[in-house]
């Protein structure tokens, strides 16, 4: 028995006689993906208008046709849509993953040419357009330090001013402060960049340098800083907010006070959250060129201290190589990107094994 | 160590909306008192400003004086927390603390007030665990997590981390609404075997609950939506079900309203 289409609408469905109903048998939908993309092969080349992309594309849309077509006519209609939406949900997904897919192929297809031991124990330094060597070591050291100091710097900041947030702030101030950490959100790297070297490299790093301005990687952590922040205030806060009242109120209710609370009831539960966002700035302030070009001015040298003269980081050493008027450089270029990924990667992988560690086992 | 908890002229606000007006009744040491009323007559509010949970949330504030053993607890110069762990509360939901395992529930309480030594702990998470009837079911897994327990062993978990710290009165509110008939015999025993040595209010929508279990019974109501509750009357348990004084009252335990 097969309800009527247009009836549903205006009265319920009759109760359906049986509840089994005829299905397509399996083999169907890749039948007809096969006869889809064969289809689309005979017009695409017979009209030669096209090339692969164009036949794919022509046979995902004779796909969803042809499956709407037969559930339709051995399902029916409700059965239909839902095929031809699950068919359209998956091949979202599939566009979705492509470009991914394909930047990790890139980079490690291109990037594994340089991927030695040299690249990781040597600088720039006096490496000319005709050297084949050279390495990001420089670099690395560069993206650590300066990534380091601003986590250093803004998780405690940008923790303590969720807490403040959520669990203190009342009224007009809380307020401000929130709203000025969403304008925070929005603002350039390049912004930043020039913020830090207005201010710390022009005004105060003379101070430290015999009244000359200099270049520093703390400079660049700082800018890292100002773009970290807002991530981090803002993940924080959300991952706070979802923490049940009856938690705390549990807390309170035993006599202990709110600090103690938040500190040993509030911020454990909420921790998986607060690592995730935290990684999220991170990686996001590791792949910053900009600033680091600015106020930290990149350079071929490896220089340890942060405080003092040019320093490199990764982002800005792809960014010089990809440039660079040598044959050699673009390989180094692919080499550093792909550290830059794996780093982060790395990263994230050991912060969470971290966060969870401080988990019960189940 | 149990004591006498008095309510005069108690009055609770949520920002401009009054919830409860004029309480004022004695709860006896070593008691069990039962809180009837219909939804939203402000039995929880009335609770919860009986240790001052009422005033956690944003707006809420109370007035009126509440004393125990003749100490005004709303006094400008008493410490929140010492009212708390002296006031002991369970709530209605069990919410045992997600990431902390069953031992590190119980003893929540002590650890977070600054009780390091092990053995001490070790020995006050025992005696709660078997007051709460719990022992049994998790000695042997004391360090798995206590959101892993079933609904009924949260909840005693609950119970056996609110005595735990020692209170001398400890305010239930609904603890057995989301327990089994068998979860909730056992923590009607234990109302029981605590009644030695705690004076204990219960807030319960169960009018056999009330009767098993207390002592004395007060019964709130409000007029209408909107109304503030008021304490309508209050007696000993067996009076209450058997002859009450007031025709609302008798209304409400017999069915006919609310
Ligand atoms: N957080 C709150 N903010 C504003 N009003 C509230 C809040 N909590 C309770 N109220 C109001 O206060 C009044 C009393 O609520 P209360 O929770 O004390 O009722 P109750 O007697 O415990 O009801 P129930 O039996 O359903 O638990 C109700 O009108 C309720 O709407
Ligand atoms: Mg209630």
């Amino acid at each position: 028995m097969t309800p009527t289409v247009t009836s549903h609408r205006t009265r319920p469905p009759a109760q359906p006689a049986s509840l089994r109903a005829r299905r397509l048998p399996w083999y169907a939908a890749p039948a007809i993906a096969v006869a889809a993309l064969a289809l689309s092969v005979v017009i695409v080349y017979g009209t030669g208008i096209g090339g692969p992309v164009l036949v794919i594309v022509l046979g995902a849309v004779l796909y969803l046709v042809g499956l709407f077509a037969a559930a339709n006519a051995v399902e029916g209609r409700r059965s239909a849509r839902n095929r031809t939406w699950s068919a359209l949900i998956h091949s979202a997904f599939v566009l979705a993953v492509l470009p991914l897919a394909s930047v990790v192929w890139t980079l490690v297809s291109k990037g594994t040419e340089r991927l030695d031991g040299d690249f990781f124990n040597t600088s720039m330094n006096n490496i000319g357009a005709r050297d084949p060597n050279g390495g990001a070591y420089h670099a690395i050291v560069g993206t650590l330090e300066q990534v380091g100091i601003a986590t250093l710097i803004t998780v405690p900041l940008g923790i303590l001013c969720a807490i403040y947030i959520v669990e203190y702030g009342r009224g007009k101030f809380a307020f401000a402060i929130r709203f000025f950490v969403d304008v925070m959100t929005g603002i350039p790297s390049i912004v930043t960049g020039l913020f830090v070297l207005a201010f710390w490299v022009l005004i105060v790093s003379p101070w430290f340098n015999d009244g000359r301005p200099s270049f520093s990687g703390f400079a660049a952590a700082l800018a890292l800083a100002v773009l970290m922040l807002p991530t981090i205030v803002r993940s924080t806060e959300e991952m706070l907010r979802l923490v049940p009242a009856p938690l705390r109120e549990g807390a309170y209710a035993l006599g202990v006070p709110k600090w103690k609370t938040i500190l040993r009831v509030v911020l454990p539960t909420a921790l998986p959250g607060i690592v995730t966002g935290v990684m999220l700035a991170i990686a996001r302030a590791a792949g910053e060129t900009a600033p680091v070009l600015l106020v930290a001015g990149g350079g071929a040298a490896i220089n340890f201290n942060p405080f003092e003269n040019n320093q490199s980081s990764l982002a800005l050493f792809v960014y010089q190589q990809a440039g660079e008027a040598s044959k050699y450089s673009p390989a180094r270029a692919w080499t550093a990107a792909l550290t830059l990924v794996a780093l982060v990667l790395i990263l994230t992988i050991a912060a969470k094994l971290l966060a969870r560690r401080n988990r019960l086992s189940r | 160590m149990a004591k006498r908890v008095s309510a005069s002229n108690v009055t609770a606000y949520y920002g401009g909306f009054k919830a409860i007006e004029n309480i004022n009744l004695t709860v006896e040491p070593k008691t069990v008192t039962a809180l009837i009323g219909p939804s939203g007559c402000g039995k929880s509010t009335f609770l919860r400003s009986i240790n001052r949970m009422h005033e956690v949330l944003p707006g809420a504030r109370v007035e009126g004086s509440l004393t125990i053993d003749d100490q005004d607890i709303y006094d400008r110069d008493v410490d929140v927390t010492a009212v708390r762990r002296t006031i002991g509360m369970v709530f209605q939901r069990p919410n045992p603390f997600p990431t902390m395992s069953i031992f590190e529930n119980v003893v929540a309480g002590l650890k977070l007030n600054g009780v390091r030594k092990k053995s001490i702990l070790e020995d006050a998470a025992e005696k709660a665990l078997r007051a709460a009837n719990l022992w049994g079911e998790v000695k042997d897994r004391l360090a798995k997590p206590g959101a892993g327990l079933s609904g009924g062993q949260q909840q005693r978990l609950c119970i056996a981390r609110t005595i735990a710290v020692e209170p001398q009165v400890v305010l239930m509110d609904e603890p057995c609404s989301a327990l089994d008939p068998i979860s909730t015999l056992a923590i009607e025993d234990l109302m029981f075997q605590l009644k030695d040595k705690f004076t204990i209010i219960i807030v319960t929508h169960n009018m056999q609950q009330a009767a098993r279990v207390s002592d004395r019974t007060a019964f709130f109501s409000i007029e209408k939506t909107g109304d503030p509750g008021r304490l309508i009357e209050y007696d000993n348990t067996q009076k209450i079900f058997s002859n009450p004084s007031v025709k609302k009252t008798e209304d409400y335990i017999t069915g006919r309203f609310g």
